[in-house]
């Protein structure tokens, strides 16, 4: 503990560059009460079509891929960014490379690309690739974003002043190399015209559609996996003020990761055009995968040895910890539905949407929750946040909002699963389409309700944040205190 | 900064002595479950690519030991299936539709059958289970309006309504009266009244007089004298209470002024002749067979 206030007096002497983490965790927030929100419209769509209101930009069609690049790209990015910046700095007691400037052309033109593909969904101009929608000129742009975060990351690890690079950094790094490599690759397009939108892929058929889920389930790894487990690696440690469990699994396992995230793509395409050589590939590398991402859970549930009666009491480690639990699951879930024989019934149904939302809900958005409660009051020098008990309510909330979500998709992908292939002895089919659309029905309600609770829960983060900003401190008896004078009191 | 191994109180194990701002590393072993699970998964993908379709050369690819690849798994299931259903089939394709019907045996079977294939090719326009929607008949009741027997349903199923690709569709058309100016605003209005009668509502009973003389010079030819429609025609039936649009004034004034004409595709080549026997039997069972 000496040697950490020691660093962390010596490091203060660095001019940190915190405003573009300040601007990126309040677009944390901001987009993320966007795309949850849209999430959960399209949600109830689905249960109740009515709600499309015959109006073009408001088709579940078009809201779908809002939806979706809101919280990948716009929440999930933005938590990226910001914390990478922080920890970048703080890890290498250095200043972002690229002064002031960049990093802020960094930050505002990735919001730029937001609103440019946010305004292309809904007005129907899309590419059609799941995750890629945004046509030539908004991938454009995107890439000179993309380069100049790069080189703000990797000038940043050159300028240290410490003699290895921390793990997070690895991840981080990994993230931003790797999606930039994906994007390039599946964005191959010709345009049609120069001033025109309309852009065609360079790829036709299956290869297509490899292409398309190289990049599709890589956005999964490197976006969603690799660049949050750098966030944990960061803040679990020190919210829990232990230190990391095991530096060789983090090797061991990031490498591991990295190596075998690329090749399992495939899994995606089972029983389909392309060849079964590919498919094999794809499935047996989502099962060596496994040991790999569990590598990071490992890593991040040991750290809490001797903290974790902290749980207790501090709800921005619970965020953490539960994410880490979700985490665990879905990378489990994962292999498992790659399986040839489970993917058979579980390709195109719900249980694929519930398997998404584990990840997405419960290890990106509960880790990045975790991150903006720790920043919030660190970046604008607050004593602490506004209120622990409202950080309390939001992952109640939250938790509960998520369970019903993928429970809901299970039984109902799995029922549909079951529905589509159930036929009598010589072979005919029991069940018509819309006899499954229509048993999904209840399921679809408990799953938008699922989703209203968690967006319920990130509204009370942002007026949690809000007043902590404005420097307000909600004084009530601190959480787990009540408990404990009624258990003195029963001894 | 510093490289000062230190052991964790808790723990017992050393650091590594890294420290970034304030974290810093304790150097435990990997875990040994987690060492043998990642060499499991790893002997289980090599041996799956020994037994399965895996690793492409320049030109080729291995083909695995055990032969199988989507391509012959589905032929195998289809296969399996056509093979428990030929016997059936072969009679199916021998007898004729009132043979098929007659026999107990090929009823069940078409009645599987045809409800399946129902449920895929039909079940969207005419509803699950052939309730009908708005425009499109049901075929649960008597009502028909190409006849009900089997060989009319089978007729309809080859060769559709007023699908003009088939020249055996079933075809009418019954003219847009106001639209086309045959008959005026008033003379619908009277004529529409005089149509509520034939189901036995209240009507007005001036204009319905009126309305009859309209009726008998425009649309008893196709609806009969008596508006009980006539089949062979494919003049719809005015007095059973039964409304393919709609029996409201509004909805009739709607189909007296611009007319309706509904399409069914022409079956006949899409799907095969035991196919479409198994649906007319499964069709003509519903409920109103004649």
């Amino acid at each position: 503990m000496s040697q950490g206030s020691m660093a962390q007096s010596a490091s203060s002497s660095v001019d940190y560059n915190m405003d573009v983490v300040r601007w990126g965790a309040i677009a944390t927030v901001f987009w993320g009460v966007v795309g949850f929100l849209v999430g959960d419209v399209i949600a109830w769509q689905l249960a109740f079509p009515v709600l499309n209101f015959d109006i073009e930009y408001l088709n579940f069609g078009r809201l779908r891929p809002l939806h979706t690049s809101a919280v990948v790209f716009a929440f999930g990015g933005n938590a990226l960014l910001a914390t990478s910046f922080y920890v970048v700095q703080r890890t290498c007691r250095a200043s972002l490379f690229g002064g002031k400037a960049l990093p802020a052309f960094v930050f505002w033109g990735y919001q730029l690309f937001i609103v440019m593909a946010a305004i292309g969904y809904v007005t129907g101009v899309t590419q059609g690739r799941e995750y890629a929608e945004p046509e030539w000129f908004v991938d454009l742009w995107l890439t000179l974003v993309w380069v100049c975060y790069l080189a703000i990351f990797v000038g940043t690890l050159l300028k240290r002043q410490e003699p290895h690079i921390y793990v997070a950094n690895w991840f981080y790094l990994a993230f931003i190399v790797t999606i930039a490599m994906l994007h390039l690759g599946n964005n191959l397009a010709v345009p049609v015209s120069f001033f025109g939108a309309k852009s065609y892929s360079m790829f036709s058929g299956v290869q297509d559609a490899l292409t398309q889920w190289w990049y599709g389930h890589n956005a999964v790894g490197f976006f969603l996996t690799a660049g949050f487990l750098g966030m944990m690696y960061y803040f679990v440690p020190k919210r829990a003020n232990r230190p990391v469990y095991s530096y060789r699994l983090s090797i061991i396992h990031f490498w591991a990761l990295i190596f075998l995230y690329i090749w399992a793509g495939p899994h995606h395409l089972h029983y389909t055009a392309l060849p079964d050589w590919a498919q094999t590939l794809g499935m047996t590398f989502s099962i060596m995968l496994w040991m790999p991402s569990w590598g990071g859970m490992i890593n991040g549930l040991m750290t809490l040895s001797g903290a974790w009666d902290k749980l207790r009491t501090d709800p921005v480690l619970r965020f953490m910890v539960a994410a880490i639990g979700f985490y665990g699951m879905s990378t489990f879930e994962g292999p498992v539905m790659s399986i040839k024989a489970v993917n058979g019934l579980s390709h195109y149904t719900d249980w694929t949407v519930g398997h998404v939302h584990s990840g997405a809900l419960g290890w990106v958005a509960f880790i990045s929750f975790g991150a903006i409660y720790f920043l919030i009051p660190v970046l604008w020098n607050r004593e602490r946040l506004y209120s622990m008990r409202l950080v309390a309510y939001h992952f109640w909330l939250g938790t509960i909002g998520i369970v019903l979500y993928i429970t809901s998709m299970w039984v109902s992908g799995i029922m549909q699963g079951l529905m589509w292939r159930a036929y009598d002895d010589l072979g005919f089919l029991q069940y018509s389409f819309i006899e499954t659309v229509e048993a999904m029905h209840p399921y679809y309600i408990i799953r938008a309700f699922g989703g209203f609770l968690f967006l319920l829960g990130a509204l009370i983060m942002v007026w949690n944040v809000y007043k902590t900003i404005r420097g307000d401190v909600r004084r009530s008896e601190p959480i787990g205190e009540a408990d404990a004078i009624a258990a003195a009191a029963a001894r | 900064m510093s490289t000062h191994v230190e052991k964790d109180a808790v723990t017992g194990t050393d650091t590594t002595g890294h420290e970034w701002d304030g974290i810093r590393e304790l150097n435990t072993p990997l875990p040994s479950w987690w060492v043998y699970v990642f060499w499991a998964c790893i002997v289980w993908s090599v041996g799956y690519w020994v037994v399965y379709p895996s690793w492409p050369s320049a030109t080729d690819y291995l083909k695995g030991t055990f032969g199988t690849t989507n391509r012959t798994q589905l032929h195998e299931t289809l296969n399996n299936v056509a093979a428990e259903r030929a016997p059936y089939m072969e009679r199916l394709a021998a007898l004729d539709l009132h043979e098929v019907a007659n026999d107990a045996e090929l009823l069940n079977f078409s009645m599987a059958g045809g409800k399946a294939v129902f449920a895929d090719n039909c079940a969207p326009c005419h509803g699950t289970g052939g309730v009908g929607n708005p425009g499109y008949p049901s075929l649960l009741d008597d009502d028909w309006l190409w006849g009900g027997t089997l060989d009319d349903i089978s007729q309809t199923l080859h060769a559709g309504v007023r699908w003009t690709e088939n020249p055996d569709t079933r075809f009418n058309e019954m003219p847009a009266f106001g639209r086309d100016e045959l008959l005026s605003r008033d003379e619908i209005g009277d004529v529409v009244q005089y149509v509520l009668a034939f189901s036995g509502r209240e009507t007005d009973a001036t204009a319905a007089r009126r309305g009859a003389e309209v009726f008998e010079f425009n649309c008893a030819s196709c609806h009969g004298e008596d508006g009980k429609g006539i089949q062979e025609l494919g003049g719809p039936n005015l007095t059973d209470g039964i409304w393919l649009y709609g029996g409201d004034v509004a909805t009739i004034t709607e189909t007296v002024t611009n007319s309706r004409g509904g399409v069914m595709p022409a079956w006949e080549g899409r799907l095969d002749e035991e196919t479409i026997k198994m649906l007319a039997v499964y069709v003509h069972s519903l409920g109103g067979g004649q």
